[in-house]
């Protein structure tokens, strides 16, 4: 298995048995098919995913806490010919970047979101997200996400296949091959669609976090399949371009 | 030749950008400076430029951020409110040394204080706002025609040093119709943008917009050097206006449309037998420090005019350094001095009541 053109030759600063690095392969493997790299403007966010812009062999823009889409709305503003994709967490894009992920989406703005869920704040030691799953131990849901104070999780796709200006919305997971495989596809379309200036697309990646889950490796995708999978249900929620539009 | 045209000052504001060759607006609603916007969203689409309403403050100086780091010539404008919901991308956009022009029509704060004209955010503009150690270019017309002609050199200097600029304004200001003329603008030679994120389009390696240093030692290294930038700044790029200085017994200091209202006070100090003159800062940073410290060698006394409860006077007090007495007046909340309660002023300095 070679390195993708599109990824940087150097470590990764992600912890063992995290599912970024799979995710970021991803991303490299959609850029190399569509050969798209010369023409490529990524925008990294705060979280775990901060240091992306080291990471892809493309240019770069570093975006405040939640800003993202809103960075990359004023860089494909700019340069329409390039392809433009933000790389952010679920803290960032649900918590504190709601508004700018939604409003971007009701533009219909022409930019790739791809969108790394794992139920947790990761960078900063394990907080609870707005995807913190009912019950869920976190560093502040010590006691487990409480309903009745701390509300339900936030459902990104579900929520953004109701706007609009959204061309494509897909959840998919990184647990398993046949889920990568999966995922796989769903990126290089996100990144098709836009070439092709049909809209606003994201993708949403159940992804772990076994240092914060405080599990292992294979503990954590186990734990992934038996507890985002039935809240967070994988699918197309949102096709402009295809037959279920 | 151009000829002169009656203009509002945020029609013109909005005008002069476009002549200088800003494309991209970002912005959100806030009175007193709508005209921007609003001239924006009509000139834009006829210019192949793009006027973009963002859903917040916030957001619309991320899009600035966005497009400043792909290499264009990008604005904003807001008014006190709306401002210190951009901090956060202005501290952003000075880290990762970009070029962008924030416009800011002041109002009477704290808070949502009022829509009238205040100098109430010369702290927010000149000390900093945002978080961490940076500066901006800060620049405050005094008259329309001023406001049209600093906006256009606004872009160059951000381009010439990589550093967002304010054009500080009032309500006053931002409302008030002037004659102006659009001068062919005439820009710097500025060096190339070969930092921005354009795609490599296959002929250089990939650039990469970002404030974030992880190490101590990369960050210091990073802010030192932009330190020396604004040394730089500081030597070439001060500007002010002086009037009647050379005998001056108190000078005046006021900078905007504070100045004009000033000046009528100081022509009728003159008119009694009172020496004052006046020191107008143009460039609030760098701040005209050298020329009011000289002045405290001859003048006995300065007296700082501000629509605030006395925040410039700060710097005039640092460049006078304890040299001779600084007084202050001033009215805030959106209230406006008059040239009477002005001379008032001068008149209890020269009689030893203040």
């Amino acid at each position: 298995m070679a390195r993708p053109k599109a990824l940087v030759d150097m470590s990764q600063h992600y912890c063992p048995g995290c599912t970024h690095g799979i995710i970021h392969r991803l991303i490299a493997e959609a850029i190399d098919t569509l050969d798209i790299q010369d023409r490529t403007i990524g925008v990294a966010s705060v979280g775990c995913s901060v240091f992306t812009y080291k990471y892809f062999d493309c240019d770069m823009q570093q975006a405040a806490h939640g800003r993202a889409p809103s960075a990359a709305t004023g860089i494909k503003r700019v340069h329409p010919d390039t392809l433009v994709f933000t790389y952010q967490g679920d803290g960032d894009l649900a918590a504190i970047g709601t508004a700018e992920m939604l409003h971007a989406a009701i533009r219909g703005e022409n930019i790739t979101i791809i969108f790394v869920n794992n139920a947790i704040y990761g960078m900063t030691g394990g907080q609870m997200a707005p995807t913190t799953l009912v019950g869920q131990v976190t560093q502040t849901s010590p006691y487990g996400r409480q309903i009745e104070t701390q509300g339900y999780p936030m459902k990104v796709s579900e929520t953004l296949a109701t706007i609009e200006g959204a061309a494509y919305i897909e959840r998919v997971s990184v647990d398993s091959v046949k889920h990568i495989k999966a995922a796989k596809k769903a990126v290089e379309k996100a990144f098709r669609y836009q070439m092709e200036g049909k809209g606003f697309s994201l993708v949403e990646l159940l992804s772990t976090c076994p240092t914060n889950w405080g599990l292992s490796p294979i503990e954590a995708t186990d734990w992934l399949r038996e507890n985002m999978l039935p809240h967070y249900p994988l699918g197309v929620y949102k096709d402009k371009g295809g037959e279920q539009a | 030749m151009s000829e002169r045209v009656l203009m509002k000052g945020n029609e013109a504001i909005a005008e002069a950008a476009i002549q200088a060759g800003c494309r991209y607006f970002f912005g959100y609603p806030i009175t007193p400076q709508n005209e921007i916007p609003a001239y924006m969203s009509k000139r834009m689409p006829k210019v192949d430029g793009v006027y973009l309403q963002a859903e917040s403050e916030v957001s619309a100086i991320n899009m600035v951020y966005g497009a400043a780091g792909a290499g264009a010539r990008v604005m904003t404008s807001s008014s006190g409110p709306g401002i210190s919901l951009k901090q956060e991308g202005i501290s952003y956009i000075a880290g990762s040394e970009l070029p962008c022009l924030i416009v800011n029509i002041v109002r009477g704060g704290p808070g949502l204080g009022g829509i009238q004209p205040a100098q109430s955010d010369y702290f927010q503009s000149v000390k900093g706002g945002g978080h961490g150690d940076y500066r901006l270019v800060v620049l405050a017309p005094s008259t329309v025609q001023e406001a049209v002609d600093l906006t256009m050199e606004a872009f160059d200097i951000g381009d010439m040093y990589r550093i967002p600029v304010m054009v500080l304004g009032d309500g006053m200001l931002g409302q008030m119709m002037e004659p102006v003329e659009f001068k062919p603008f005439q820009g710097r030679a500025l060096p190339a943008k070969d930092w921005a994120t354009t795609g490599t389009r296959g002929k250089r390696k990939r650039n990469i917009v970002n404030s974030l240093y992880i190490e101590p030692q990369a960050l210091e290294e990073k802010n030192l050097a932009r330190l020396e930038k604004y040394r730089q700044i500081e030597q070439r790029e001060v500007k002010y206006e002086m009037q009647d200085c050379d005998d001056a017994d108190i000078v005046l200091v006021a900078y905007g449309t504070t100045a004009r209202i000033v000046k009528s006070a100081m022509k009728a100090a003159r008119r009694e037998g009172l020496k004052v003159g006046i020191v107008r800062p143009i460039t609030l940073w760098p701040f005209p420090a050298a020329v009011l410290h000289n002045l405290a060698e001859t003048a006995k006394a300065f007296l700082t005019v501000e629509m605030s409860m006395g925040q410039m006077v700060e710097d005039v007090k640092l460049a006078v350094n304890g040299v001779k007495p600084v007084y202050f007046y001033g009215r805030t909340g959106g209230m406006v001095p008059a040239p009477a309660d002005i001379l008032e002023e001068i008149k209890k300095i020269y009689g030893g009541e203040k």
